[in-house]
């Protein structure tokens, strides 16, 4: 699926001065996305993926520094004034958080915070934004719609709060919906749901998705593309079916075979990578990955690999030693 | 929830008691007597122990106070024997005075309090924030009294906006009767808006950094919906029962600034009766300004149970 | 209106460290205040200052002069001079008063809180009793029974006082009393006596010592609102309160009668809220990290 980018975040770096020094939490990215594309971000946490967020969203906190541009339907966002910002929220860009216990106001009822998000970007009366909040809810899998809009956050269960706030997201039919773990607070019975509900949503607006988690299992068939990112960096990219067929990062491998796979024998250790991710106040010369890398050569202590295309099918990576790996995964 | 306010019903008995003793023992720990007080120059030591008795001041101690209980359970709090007026007349007709001294008061504390509150909290840490704070801070060392002085010189002595002293009842004149309430209002708000200025402040401070704020601000609503409504509304609740604490606290206040600025209250009354040596006025007085401090925060705590479920399901 | 800038948490968890340090400055101009006001206050009869019950009906009002610094009252008498006496009388009070507090509600809330069961349900009923008068409603009612003069003045405003140090002793002592050094001491077999003057006291002294000072300023308010009223200190005994009630007379002609004695007042009263607040948040954040 390709087509002049929706979205296209063009050498994007984000510093935030902390008390132990600068902490660079994407460190020169560069993505593109078309409309109505389904894109997965993994990695695991502290990698950057939520600054990332954050960035396209320009919600960053107030004391970080953002460079590079950040082009949405043909408009820089880091350059556009706050009002314009304002009111391509919802309509344009639109949002879903992690914890929908903490995303969702408690003291608020949920037809509120439906219905004004309608109100101020539709511009619907009171009644008709009430009716188009209903049907909403009825989208998502919410029953009883009608007498749910009258109830508070806390009376929800995790998964229906989840529910809640992906009507919210797509109540202005926005062009790109950004899923920031948007299960990883629920239980694990109900996470696939929510995830298919977000694929069948996608899928049947043309909308663009950006799907972000620190599990490869989730992107694979919700997804059109994945992007690996580690240490604030994208270190493989490609079409999801060809990133798990051939993947060339040893650090994605070791992220699928960290899943535990539920055909495996009993007691079957977990293959955790060993190590930790780098001190972000404290980057390395070489390659991010290099400590905890079984591959690890001289080249790798040196130098940070760059983004190099493997075929002409869009994908890429950042190594010096990639793989050639074909690996069965079971979605 | 019944069980609750029964519980607490019977802690507030006690106390209601406990006030009614205390009241009643002061006013007979007097050194002279209240027969003396009454006749006046006309003591002669016959017409004393005549009084006395015919008061009923010769009985033992304890007796005198149960019947004077008694008494006060049926509504007699006694009579001035200066003016002749019952003592529940004479505070019927101060009240609303003191209350809308009060409430005016309240009022303009929020006034001052909660738009300062907003504004620091969204410039946390900046210079903005720091003076506020600074001055709430400072407020807080100015009692009433001098806030009273600085009000008067400037705007009834200098600019001569507004009137010193004098009272003109609401039913004759509304807006004469507010603009003599408008510096003893002031004076005390003045007092009054540091407290509220920090608890709301605080508590947005914490908000403005909840997830829900951030959503709020994706979903492209506008500032002033987030803060006042999204920000605001859940910051509220320490704010609320800090008011209505305040208000009982006010009680007391009001005394200084009703005889600064002659306001008919119940601080008037009281401080009149102790001028006159009105001693009945002044025992009756105390006792239901002192019953009326223990029913509201009897109020308040009922309050913070309706507030907050789980203090209902009681810790001891 | 400008999108929401918020500042990060950073700024606001660090500050209470950070706030002892920005008031630096202005905590030891507090202290230095202190000092020199209980030093011109002791110090007053030996100072070179005139009498400042020496009327002179010729320079009444007078505005500031070489012979008088600060002018003089009403009826001639040296401004300067009296707000000097004055501050023997209102620290006097504000000094003494809630000493009494101290000593009889700390001990009793450290016994409460040490101690528990009916006791402490009784000291607790008891100070709700107290607490239950508007304060200053109790002390003009005990005032006018018992008669106006310092010493009457400074007990009922101590007495007034006990129950908020009860309070803080009570909910330090509870706090400290289930920690391991008490029970580690109890094992030793220490006596009660023992545990509450060696361990618990000197642990317990700190929050009350800040309370201390606040409790100094709260005094001074309502001696001086007292004064004000005539109600307080009896008349010829002048302290800053019943000055600012006398001031108030001249506040068309002579401001200043009024406001110095005012300023000074306020100052003080600011420099124990400034020292009492700083000690304050230094002992709470320790409290919480025994």
């Amino acid at each position: 699926m390709s087509g002049p980018a929706l979205l296209s975040i063009e050498d994007v770096v984000v510093e935030l001065p902390t008390p132990r020094g600068n902490l660079r939490a994407v460190d020169h990215v560069d993505l593109s996305m078309a409309a109505g594309q389904a894109l997965g971000i993994v990695g695991e946490s502290g990698c950057g993926k939520t600054m990332l967020s954050r960035a396209i969203l320009q919600l960053l906190p107030k004391k970080a520094r953002l460079s590079g541009r950040v082009m949405f339907d043909g408009q820089d966002l880091v350059r556009l004034n706050p009002e314009a910002l304002r009111k391509l929220r919802a309509r344009g860009i639109a949002v879903v958080f992690q914890d929908p216990m903490t995303s969702l106001n408690p003291v608020l009822t949920i037809g509120t915070q439906l219905i004004e998000t309608l109100q101020e970007h539709l511009g619907l009366d009171a009644a008709a934004a009430r009716r188009r909040s209903a049907e909403l809810l009825a989208a998502v899998g919410i029953p009883a719609p009608g007498q749910r809009l009258d109830q508070y956050p806390h009376q929800l269960s995790g998964g229906m709060r989840q529910r809640v706030a992906i009507a919210i997201a797509l109540c202005c039919e926005p062009k790109l919906l950004i899923a920031d773990e948007p299960t990883t607070a629920l239980d694990v019975t109900i996470q696939a749901q929510i995830l298919d509900l977000l694929a069948r949503e996608q899928r049947r607006r043309h909308m663009a998705m950006i799907l972000i988690t620190h599990d490869l299992g989730v992107v694979a068939g919700r997804t059109d593309e994945v992007a690996v990112m580690y240490a604030g960096r994208v270190v493989e990219r490609a079409p999801t079916r060809n990133l798990f067929k051939h993947m060339q990062m040893p650090y994605t491998a070791a992220l699928l075979a960290a899943i535990p796979k539920l055909d495996a024998a009993p007691h079957t250790p977990l293959a955790a990578i060993p190590g930790r991710p780098p001190d972000p106040t404290r980057p390395l010369k070489g390659c991010s990955f290099a400590p905890r890398c079984r591959h690890v050569g001289e080249q790798c202590l040196r130098e940070k690999p760059a983004l190099t295309p493997a075929d002409n099918q869009g994908h890429c990576y950042a190594c010096f030693h990639p793989l050639e790996i074909a690996a069965g995964v079971s979605t | 929830m019944l069980g609750f306010v029964a519980r607490k019903l019977l802690h507030l008995l006690p106390v209601l008691l406990a006030v009614s003793l205390l009241t009643f023992l002061i006013a007979s720990l007097l050194p002279g007597d209240l027969a003396y007080v009454i006749l006046g120059d006309q003591a002669t030591p016959d017409k004393v122990a005549a009084l006395r008795h015919d008061m009923g001041l010769d009985q033992p101690i304890w007796w005198r106070y149960l019947g004077w209980l008694v008494q006060v359970l049926q509504g007699d709090f006694g009579r001035s024997f200066r003016t002749g007026q019952t003592v529940l007349q004479a505070v019927a007709e101060r009240l609303p005075v003191s209350f809308e001294l009060m409430l005016l008061a309240e009022l303009g504390a929020l006034v001052i309090g909660i738009p300062l509150a907003i504004a620091c909290a969204v410039r946390a840490g900046s210079p903005f924030d720091r003076l506020v704070t600074g001055s709430a801070f400072g407020m807080l060392s100015v009692p009433a009294f001098l806030s009273a002085i600085l009000l008067i010189y400037f705007f009834a002595v200098e600019l001569r906006w507004l009137p010193a002293t004098g009272f003109v009842p609401f039913s004759e004149d509304p807006l004469g009767n507010l603009r003599c309430f408008v510096l003893p209002a002031l004076t005390l708000a003045l007092g009054e808006w540091p407290v509220l200025m920090r608890v709301l402040r605080s508590d947005m401070i914490a908000t403005l950094q909840e997830d829900y704020i951030a959503m709020a601000r994706a979903k492209g609503l506008k500032p002033s919906r987030i803060l006042l409504v999204h920000a605001l509304k859940p910051s509220s609740l320490t704010l609320v029962t800090v008011t209505g604490i305040n208000i009982g606290r006010l009680m007391g206040g009001t005394v200084i600034v009703e005889s600064i600025f002659a306001l008919p209250g119940i601080g008037r009354l009281l401080l009149g009766s102790i001028y006159t040596r009105d001693l009945i006025i002044l025992q009756g007085v105390v006792l239901c300004v002192a019953s009326g401090y223990v029913l509201i925060n009897f109020i308040v705590d009922m309050l913070y149970a309706v507030l907050d479920p789980r203090i209902r399901h009681g810790h001891a | 209106m400008a999108t929401l800038e918020l500042e990060l948490a950073e700024e606001i968890v660090a500050s209470p460290a950070r706030r002892t340090r920005r008031l630096g400055m202005l905590f030891w101009a507090a202290i230095g205040w202190t000092v020199f006001v209980v030093a011109v206050a002791i110090l007053a009869p030996v100072l070179p200052l005139p009498s400042p019950t020496d009327m002179d009906m010729l320079e009444r009002r007078a505005p500031i002069s070489a012979l008088h610094w600060l002018g003089t009252d009403a009826l001639g008498r040296d401004e300067l001079a009296r707000v000097a006496y004055g501050a023997r009388i209102s620290l006097t009070v504000g000094l003494f008063a809630p000493v009494i507090g101290l000593t009889i509600g700390g001990a009793l809330g450290m016994l409460a809180g040490y101690f528990r069961g009916r006791f402490e349900s009784f000291v607790v009923g008891s100070m709700d009793v107290l607490l239950a008068f508007p304060p200053l409603i109790l002390a003009l009612a005990v005032t006018a029974y018992l008669g106006q003069s310092v010493l009457n003045l400074t007990c009922i405003l101590g007495v007034l006082g006990i129950p908020a140090f009860m309070r803080v002793a009570r909910a330090s002592t509870l706090t400290l009393a289930r920690r391991e050094f008490v029970i580690a001491a109890e094992a030793l077999g220490a006596t009660h006596a023992r545990i509450l003057i060696r361990e618990l006291l000197p642990n317990v002294a700190l929050p009350l010592l800040a309370f201390f000072l606040l409790g100094v300023a709260v005094t001074i308010v309502v001696e001086g609102a007292l004064s004000f009223l005539g109600l307080g200190v009896p008349p010829p005994i002048s302290s800053w309160g019943s000055m600012i009630g006398e001031g108030r007379e001249s506040l068309e002609v002579a401001p200043m009668l009024a406001f110095v004695p005012a300023i000074a007042m306020f100052l003080t009263v600011l420099s124990f809220n400034l020292v009492g607040d700083t000690l304050r948040a230094l002992t709470d954040p320790r409290q919480g990290a025994l």
